[in-house]
């Protein structure tokens, strides 16, 4: 039981990191109906710019509270992960929108390329590890849990609160959803749909930004290839939740999340990404639109 | 079509003021995105702790040059490309295009002259003039020639659009024994005798042509049935390994392997087509792309199997139908039973002239099954799945004699793989392969045979003669390697040329069922399937 318990928490922790990544995926397919393959190099943008600025505090202070330091990585990074998700949407996707669906999908393959080779001729090809910053461990009735597993899945709680209020309660949100409704349709009630796009595509960013900082906290070290493996879980886990259902993408994440941490307990570690993915097939087998997306109704 | 990153509100601005701000705007977005990249350098120091390393320089390198680069864009590119499409008021003609203004007669002479006298007069100018400025006069040669070639290409170029498929044929059929003949007995050449030369029919030929053949068998199941394939990749990957496992276990001959490789990469196709079936879009995507990830996985995980990461080396050599082989110990080795000079050189050829074999056939299959009815419901159930069920078509088995066609060739290309390396690993089946064989199909205009093999010559070979760029060293230090540039220019390539032509290189479609005549049509009338 103590072990059963251990996994769920350790699930729960994976799978908050695969949610926040997830909620980029299916807003952007919400909105503009596209799947952007680069949100997993933005990620690793994030993850990056994150492990940079803890260098610069590093360098510049003797020492830094780790709440401070914590804040900052993610601020910094959440800044300009958003401005480089701007900037790709504007340069690679905004010209392609009343293109045919295949066209803005290269591109953005094309963009993650592009992405994860820049960050790799700019600050090298190695995996680039950090001291830990949060070390402490308690053990609850012989679960241990750690400080780090705390911060991550408050931190995740905190932000899908702040993200959901943002979505139901704003005028900002109400756009969003007019716009994935009926962008024609939303132009004429004179929404701005490319300010909105351009609003996604920075929200999105800002949560994979977060999720990068986390992950660079959690696992102490980020590559240059790092953004494929979590980009494309992160995927699954928004297709498993049904693409374009925000409640649907933590879900998918959270249990992306459980099925690898309880497939590599009780099975084998080596097969835990095979068990995702088969069980991602699974599922559409039986729900082919995920399990909280709507169906797609086709008119003739 | 231009990208605009302030908005067109200043439509009073001259264009220089306009050019102007919009390059402080690049400049600003530009410091934004490097200064973190660009500006800091991360690296290991002595006791292995991360440090950073300061580059301000090239960070301000970088952002002026991208200042720079956008206001000459808005300020000459933009109101040039806009006059290129202006009448003249007087003679209502549109300006002479860019390429009749670049290959012009008296261009053609001098170029013709100089080439000529280089050529003659090559041994005694480098005596004369020293090695290094020497050096400079080949390169000024070849930009002669090449410049050559382009002229005849662009005034040929009524007569080469017509006959394209001809005369690329003959080419093919021709180039390994042209670079062969040119370039190994030619003392001048860069490439330096025959394993020089022999690069260029095995990088260039050969990898060009599995990737052309990877592509075709592609569009059928993307560009003729309209179903997004990420994990196209599988099929390679099993039939590489059926091909690599069969052929070490049992010492099974290509000749039978290939068939049968292609046949089990084909059953695989079904077995996934099943599930997916009632999928559509995106979520096809997926589930393909997760197909393609668990094969990898299995592949480095089935270690009693596959030999896990490692690989399987040891892989045996194509024999020429069993009649002769390619290996120097065999007593019927090709040099003895032709009584010919031991060369490598045999077996390179062999291997470009069977997948120029293979690729042929994967085109005349394609071709010949759009006349079939199976390929016209291909097509059917792209542009609409519910006319085609209205209309009594069985999208179950059409799509899965798609996914089990494409499948086919994909097994095919991977035997061929294995034999030409002699070495198989999970390594050469990523997901970057997927991607890049799925943006060659889109980028030559899905569905057309032609653009899809000049987008892969295009990307392939593009990214093939960027590992020749040695000579950058000279200009950027020793330290520069281009070798690392070479897929961040391929990714930027992909959106680049997905901009410029958003329906690929060849934009419109041949109906193959027509009323009257064969008329072609403008892709942007042509759906994309939704499954």
């Amino acid at each position: 039981m103590q072990y059963f318990v251990q996994q769920l928490i350790n699930g729960l922790t994976l799978g908050s990191i695969y949610g926040l990544i997830a909620i980029g995926y299916t807003m952007v397919y919400g909105i503009i109906g596209m799947i952007n393959f680069a949100h997993g190099d933005i990620f690793m943008v994030g993850a990056f710019t994150a492990l940079i600025v803890f260098l610069i505090l590093g360098a510049l202070f003797y020492s830094v509270p780790v709440v401070i330091a914590l804040l900052v990585m993610m601020i910094v990074a959440m800044l300009l992960t958003s401005l480089y998700n701007w900037t790709i949407e504007k340069v690679a996707y905004r010209p392609l929108r009343g293109s045919f669906r295949l066209a803005p999908l290269i591109t953005a393959i094309g963009m993650s390329i592009a992405l994860s080779n820049f960050v790799q001729v700019t600050q090298g090809p190695r995996n680039k590890p950090i001291p830990p910053m949060v070390s402490q461990v308690y053990n609850i009735n012989g679960v241990s849990v750690s400080l780090k597993q705390i911060i991550i899945v408050i931190v995740t709680a905190l932000l899908l609160v702040v993200f959901w209020y943002l979505v139901n309660r704003t005028s900002l949100g109400r756009a969003q959803r007019a716009c994935e409704q009926d962008r024609k349709m939303a132009a004429l009630l004179g929404i701005d749909v490319d300010r909105t796009i351009s609003i996604t595509f920075i929200m999105g960013a800002s949560l994979a930004a977060v999720a990068g900082t986390l992950f660079l906290m959690y696992y102490g070290v980020v590559a240059f290839s790092d953004g494929f493996v979590p980009g494309v879980k992160a995927f699954t886990a928004a297709v498993l939740g049904g693409i374009g259902s925000l409640p649907g993408a933590v879900l998918g994440g959270l249990l992306i999340g459980f099925i690898e941490s309880m497939w590599s307990a009780y099975f084998s570690i080596d097969y835990k990404d095979v068990a995702a993915f088969s069980i991602l097939a699974i599922v559409l087998i039986f729900l082919p639109s995920g399990i909280l997306g709507r169906p797609e109704v086709e008119k003739v | 079509m231009a990208v605009t990153v302030s908005r067109e509100s200043d439509s009073v601005a001259t264009p220089t003021q306009r050019a102007l701000k919009e390059a402080f705007y690049a400049g600003a977005i530009a410091l934004g995105l490097f200064v973190l990249f660009i500006g800091l350098k991360t690296g290991q120091n002595m006791s292995n702790e991360l440090v950073l390393t300061q580059r301000w320089g090239l960070l301000a390198a970088v952002v002026i040059a991208t200042a720079v680069g956008r206001f000459l864009y808005v300020a000459y590119g933009q109101p040039f490309m806009a006059n290129q499409k202006i009448a003249n008021v007087a003679t209502g003609l549109l300006p002479a295009s860019v390429g009749s203004r670049f290959f012009t007669l008296p261009a053609f002479i001098v170029a013709v002259v100089a080439a000529v006298l280089l050529f003659l007069f090559n041994s005694s100018l480098a005596g004369w003039v020293g090695a290094e400025p020497a050096g400079y006069l080949q390169f000024l040669r070849a930009l002669a020639v090449i410049y050559l070639l382009a002229c005849v290409i662009y005034y040929f170029r009524a007569f080469i659009h017509a006959n394209f498929t001809k005369l690329g044929i003959t080419a093919l059929v021709l180039y390994p024994i042209l670079v062969v003949a040119v370039l190994s007995l030619n003392a001048w050449s860069i490439a330096g005798g025959l394993q020089g030369s022999l690069k260029w029919v095995d990088n260039f030929g050969i990898q060009i042509l599995i990737y052309v053949m990877l592509a075709w068998g592609l569009n059928i199941v993307v560009g003729l049935a309209g179903l997004l394939d990420l994990g196209y990749v599988a099929f390679y990957a099993l039939g590489a390994y059926a091909y690599a496992l069969l052929a070490t276990q049992y010492g099974l001959s290509f000749w039978i392997l290939l068939p049968a490789a292609g046949c089990m990469a084909a059953l695989w196709g079904v077995l996934l087509g099943f599930p997916v079936l009632r999928l559509r879009g995106d979520y096809l995507a997926i589930v393909t792309l997760a197909f393609g990830e668990i094969i990898r996985l299995v592949l480095i995980n089935w270690r009693e199997v596959t030999n896990g990461s490692a690989g399987i080396s040891g892989i045996p050599k194509v024999s020429f139908f069993g009649l002769m082989t390619f290996n120097v110990s065999d007593p019927n080795y090709i040099a003895k039973v032709l009584h010919i000079a031991t060369s490598s050189a045999y077996y390179k050829i062999f291997l470009y002239y069977l997948i120029l074999g293979l690729c042929l056939l994967t085109a005349f299959v394609t071709i010949r099954l759009r006349r079939l009815p199976v390929g016209r419901a291909w097509e059917a159930l792209r542009e609409d799945e519910i006319a085609c069920r209205s209309l009594g078509i069985n999208t179950t088995t059409t799509k899965l004699t798609a996914f089990a066609t494409g499948a086919m060739f994909g097994g095919f290309a991977g035997s061929f793989f294995a034999a030409r390396q002699g070495f198989v690993s999970p390594e050469s089946f990523v997901f970057l392969e997927s991607a890049i064989i799925l943006a060659i199909v889109v980028l030559g205009g899905m569905g057309s045979l032609v653009g899809i093999a000049v987008a892969a010559m295009v990307m392939i070979g593009g990214t093939e003669a960027l590992r020749e760029l040695d000579f950058l060293k000279q200009i950027f230090g020793p330290d520069f390697t281009p070798e690392l540039y070479r897929m961040l220019l391929f990714g930027m390539a992909m959106v680049i040329v997905m901009l410029w032509k958003p329906r690929g290189f060849v934009g419109s479609r041949e109906p193959t069922a027509f009323l009257k005549e064969r008329r072609a049509v403008s892709s942007s009338f042509t759906k994309e399937g939704h499954g």
